[in-house]
């Protein structure tokens, strides 16, 4: 018999929809598990739960009187790089430490909708920038797999919350695989939808051309369930694009047969990792065996961009970073010599390293005599790795490729050598660099037991197909039913 | 050695649209600091921009004013540099891709029509304002400013002294409040103007270093700063001493500039596309619409009233200064058709009794309607001239109709025939010696006949009436 | 060298960030390394190549000028470290 908060989403929904069990007590279940867990792993920045529970009896009167929604009742956390009113916001940074929005961001407004419980804010990198959670002010979240282990980032804390049952579902945010890689690394499913496809209105920016928010869980189902509550244009997003988004659980059941998966040979070559080649290997037999055929393709820019990102992110990064100056919100230095001092030593107080890193990159990437050769450099390679996946794309249905060229590494092993770090996000980052929407579900296990994910690509707004595609994989595997003891 | 200033102007203009640039707050300034604004004029974590339609349209309206390309395709860049009234710490400006580029305005000189070039007229926001306080090290941020849509209008180096500086910022703002797109006034800061001045040898092709000249508040501060910035720059070559690249505030107090040395102004802006607009495209239909919806420029109706209407170009200018101004005068003219009256009546009297109270054409308390019905009766004789200037201040105080303020204070003329030569005689009787005098040849001294009528009568005789009568009357003896 | 300490510096004042000397030498060598990474992109030919500021292509849409209502001046500088009376308080810019 599972305890309740080990359940999907959608189990639970159909548990809630028979009076099985209410919202009060999933919430009860979870909010104990963080209790017994949580000291290991730093999965949370804020736990609510006096006010999870009075959201959870509230979505109990909502079912009570039939005016429940697909996922009403059900507990979630939120990174804690989206703005929740009232509520502390820090993005796991010390120079945001005491900051309480006072609106909500688009994703939680609709989440409120939904009456969807709260239970907190999840750990991050600071900023989102980094691959590991190491980097946040609040410390390091941990792998549920392995407590030694990084769980990947820079949604660590949402990822590490559904592997440990310490959430049910969670949201991240992806810049650069900040979801898809942590899903990988923790043994869970996440998906980074097309840029334009949920609003970023209240999620704190780290690149504004990169960063989308979306779902992590337990299996494509969950997936699907919050891609149509997050999925839909905003009017306060002049980025969302408006158009019909379709309901995604229908796409749980339907057939792969006769599709057509895309090999990228340049992410391939690179594969160095036996565990990870293993694990690629086994998915594509599965495919196979669900009638789905291969086509080797080449996406010739592919080796560019994450150099490419390196200076588009942060140069954006660096700008939307000003803001935390000490003036209106946040950290303020207490001791400094005027203006220009104050905002100095705020800032180099306030920001952690890695921060303070993409901050200088960045800022030197823009600046006078460096623009030409680095960002607008950047800019027109990000425009050859989209022509090059929207070629691949007139060959194949969704592209099958590694979501990481290793198992999680341990904490500290990438610390002090920034690019070893960066190259972490090197499968992840080209999706980001062309707006499309990429997931990555289990795969299978290393050899030391840490989970492996594998990562699918679709084109621009056919996160349907990712979902069909996942969901037929999980129907004839249980790496995603797999859970880690603790 | 004679040299020439070379000059080219930037000015920011306020845009008259109810709500911000990039979101929803009010744009009319509340008493307290910080309350019309928002977690996105606020520069809050998380905020994203939505672009005014207003903004845009206003923007394409003073483009096509001044003649200018506009850019079907354009965007937004942000210019990054740190300033505590600069929430976002950095400003959502346009760069590379203006929405508008090469216009041109004609301005007059005492040296004649001349055309100044404008390289761009582009989108941005405003910054909030900064008070500092006296007595202690710090100052105080009020962001209610913070995101009212500007535009910023960029001269190319075509202005060549103050004066053609002053009259282009005129022109400029003339049209500016013909379009009803922004008040265009320079004390409270909705309308700004910086410069960029060198000096060079005349006949020099090559451009002297040049300044930045900010501070200048009105009109008359732009004309001195320039001025002084101008002669400075000759006295320093001529003394064989280098100009320094620099920013300079213009002080009111002295009527001299000083180098802004601060450290803070070390800039690199770093300006990339905003990540968080889109591009902005303006339809060509939407272009056509915004060109129809133009009214007549000041250039356009001055030409206008000179052909139309007879009066003197130095007239028509003063009258088309403004758009209510010249609203006015054409509706006094439809009711009362002699506009070169009706020009000397607003140019003399009425300017007279704004300019003293401060006010503008909008709050006079005369309607065009009052001053036709004035000038109708001063037209056909029931009033002397005299008499009507009285009336018409009095008009002005209490904003009552001519013909109440006339019948109250009985001041209707005396045009009786009968009445006026019974004054006539009366008159001639009680002063024999005069009228000898005058019967001697001393014709000059209907004047003094005329005179007493008038004191009889407290003005209100009929002068014309009053000198055919006293002709007439002084034959008969 | 890719980048020198001079220009560090120079990106730190630049960034708003007070920089030990310490740090000076670790972010020079780190940018240094980063951006000797970067190089690899010299090799792309890209000169008819246009940039991409984003990957959505459409226009900015557009607002109606129509006014709502602001924070209260309270919500406003709730978050703020340092108040007086209804405004921010920074040390005094010189101007």
């Amino acid at each position: 018999m599972l305890a309740l908060y080990e359940y999907t989403a959608g189990r639970l929904a159909e548990m809630l929809r028979t009076k099985e069990t209410s919202s009060v007590e999933i919430t009860r279940s979870v909010l104990e598990r963080i209790d017994a867990v949580e000291e290991k792993l730093r999965c949370y920045v804020t736990v609510s739960p006096e006010e999870a529970v009075k959201m959870a009896e509230e979505a109990d009167r909502r079912l009570a009187a039939g005016d429940g929604k697909p996922l009403t009742g059900i507990p979630i956390a939120i990174k804690d790089n989206m703005c929740w009113k009232g509520h502390r916001t820090t993005c796991a940074s010390k120079i945001l430490h005491n900051f309480h929005p006072p609106y909500d961001s688009t994703v939680v407004r609709l989440l409120k909708e939904e009456g969807i419980v709260i239970l907190g804010s999840a750990n991050m990198d600071e900023f989102a920038m980094g691959s590991s959670t190491e980097t946040s002010h609040w410390g390091p979240t941990r792998n549920p797999w392995n407590v030694e282990m990084i769980p990947g980032g820079s949604s660590g804390g949402s990822a590490a919350a559904v592997a440990a049952g310490e959430a049910v579902v969670t949201l991240g945010s992806d810049t650069g695989g900040s979801i898809r890689l942590p899903a990988a690394f923790c043994g869970v499913s996440g998906m980074k939808p097309t840029y334009g496809a949920v609003s970023r209105y209240g999620l704190v920016a780290y690149a504004s051309s990169l960063d989308q928010i979306g779902p992590i869980a337990r299996d494509a189902r969950d997936i699907a369930l919050l891609l149509n509550i997050i999925c839909g244009h905003d009017p306060k997003d002049s980025t969302s694009v408006p158009r019909d988004y379709p309901n995604f659980s229908n796409s749980l059941d339907k057939p792969v047969k006769g599709m057509k998966i895309g090999l990228p040979r340049e992410f391939f070559d690179k594969l160095e990792d036996p565990d990870v080649n293993r694990v690629m290997k086994d998915a594509r037999q599965i495919y196979r065996s669900l009638g789905v055929s291969f086509v080797d393709l080449s996406l010739p820019h592919l080796d560019y961009a994450l150099a490419a990102y390196y200076i588009i992110a942060p140069s954006e990064a660096s700008s939307n970073l000003a803001r935390y100056d000490g003036v209106k919100y946040g950290f303020r230095a207490e001791n400094f010599d005027g203006m220009i001092d104050m905002y100095c030593r705020s800032r180099a107080e306030g920001f952690g390293a890695e921060v303070k890193r993409r901050i200088m990159l960045g800022t030197y990437a823009l600046s006078s005599g460096y623009y030409d050769a680095y960002y607008l450099k950047a800019a027109k390679i990000r425009t050859l790795i989209t022509n090059d996946f929207r070629k691949a794309f007139e060959e194949c249905d969704a592209i099958l490729c590694p979501t990481a060229p290793s198992p999680p590494f341990r904490i500290g092993e990438k610390m002090d050598d920034p690019i070893q770090m960066y190259l972490t996000d090197v499968f992840t980052i080209p999706v980001n660099m062309a707006g499309l929407p990429g997931m990555a579900i289990p795969g299978g296990f290393s050899s030391d037991g840490l989970p492996i994910g594998i990562q699918l690509v679709a084109s621009h707004f056919e996160e349907a197909r990712l979902v069909q595609l996942s969901s037929a994989f999980q129907k004839e595997t249980d790496h995603h039913l797999k859970r880690p003891s603790l | 050695m004679d040299y020439e200033a070379v000059i080219g102007l930037e000015i920011h203009a306020q845009l008259l649209t109810d709500s911000k640039a990039f979101c929803s707050c009010t744009t009319r300034f509340g008493a307290e600091p910080n309350s019309n604004t928002c977690p996105i004029c606020l520069g809050m974590p998380g905020v994203l921009p939505v672009l005014n339609r207003k903004a845009l349209e206003f923007t394409v309206k003073m483009a096509l004013a001044c003649n200018c390309r506009i850019n079907e395709f354009n965007r937004f860049a942000r210019k990054n540099y740190y300033y505590p009234d600069l929430p976002k710490n950095y400003q959502i400006s346009q760069y590379e891709l203006p929405i508008s580029e090469n216009g041109f305005v004609e301005i007059e000189t005492s040296q004649g029509k001349r055309r100044i070039g404008l390289t761009r007229i582009h989108m941005e926001e405003d910054a909030g304002k900064l008070i500092h306080d006296e007595t202690k090290p710090v100052s105080y941020v009020d962001l209610n400013r913070t995101g009212v849509p500007l535009i910023e209008i960029v001269s190319e180096p075509d202005i060549r002294s103050p004066e053609e500086a002053g009259a282009f910022l005129r022109e400029l703002r003339a049209v500016l409040v013909y379009l009803g797109i922004c008040d265009g006034n320079m004390e409270e800061g909705s309308f700004r103007c910086d410069a960029n001045v060198s000096v060079r040898p005349k006949g020099e092709q090559a451009l002297g270093i040049k300044t930045e000249l900010k501070n200048m508040n009105s009109f008359r501060f732009v004309e001195r700063g320039l001025q002084f910035e101008i002669d400075r720059q000759i006295e320093l070559l001529k003394a064989g001493e280098r100009i320094v690249q620099e920013t300079r505030l213009f002080d009111s107090a002295t009527g001299t500039t000083a180098s802004m040395r601060s450290k803070e102004y070390a800039h690199d802006y770093r300006y990339f596309p905003d990540p968080d607009l889109l591009p902005i495209r303006v339809e060509p239909a939407l272009v056509e619409r915004l060109r129809s919806e133009l009214p007549e420029l000041p250039t356009e109706k001055k030409l206008r009233f000179v052909n139309e209407f007879g009066i003197p170009a130095y007239d028509a200018g003063v009258l088309t200064a403004s758009r209510e101004l010249a609203l006015y005068f054409e509706e006094t003219v439809k009711l009362f058709p002699k506009p070169k009256m009706v020009s000397n009546w607003i140019m003399t009297e009425l300017m007279r009794r704004l300019k003293g109270e401060e006010h503008g054409i909008d709050s006079c308390p005369i309607s065009a309607e009052q001053l036709a019905a004035l000038l109708r009766l001063v037209d056909e004789g029931s009033i002397s001239g005299k008499i009507a200037k009285t009336v018409f201040d009095e008009m002005f105080d209490t904003g009552k109709d001519s013909s109440a303020i006339i019948e109250e204070k009985g001041l209707v003329q005396i045009s009786d025939q009968g009445e006026l030569v019974e004054i006539a005689r009366k008159v001639l009787e009680d002063n024999p010696s005069e009228v000898e005098k005058y019967l001697e040849g001393k014709t000059k001294l209907m004047g003094f006949f005329v005179g007493q009528v008038m004191k009889v009568t407290q003005g209100k005789a009929n002068p014309a009436m009053v000198n055919q009568i006293l002709m007439e009357e002084l034959k008969k003896r | 060298m890719k980048i020198t300490t001079e220009q560090v510096e120079y990106v730190a004042l630049l960034g708003r960030l007070a920089l030990t000397s310490e740090e000076k030498k670790k972010y020079s060598a780190q940018l240094d390394d980063i951006l000797k990474y970067m190089d690899m992109l010299a090799e792309v030919p890209t000169d008819d190549v246009e940039p991409m500021a984003g990957p959505v292509k459409l226009f900015t849409p557009l607002r109606e000028d129509k006014v709502e209502p602001s924070l209260s001046v309270e919500d406003a500088l709730r978050n703020a470290p340092a108040v007086a009376g209804s405004s921010f308080r920074v040390p005094k810019v010189i101007e």
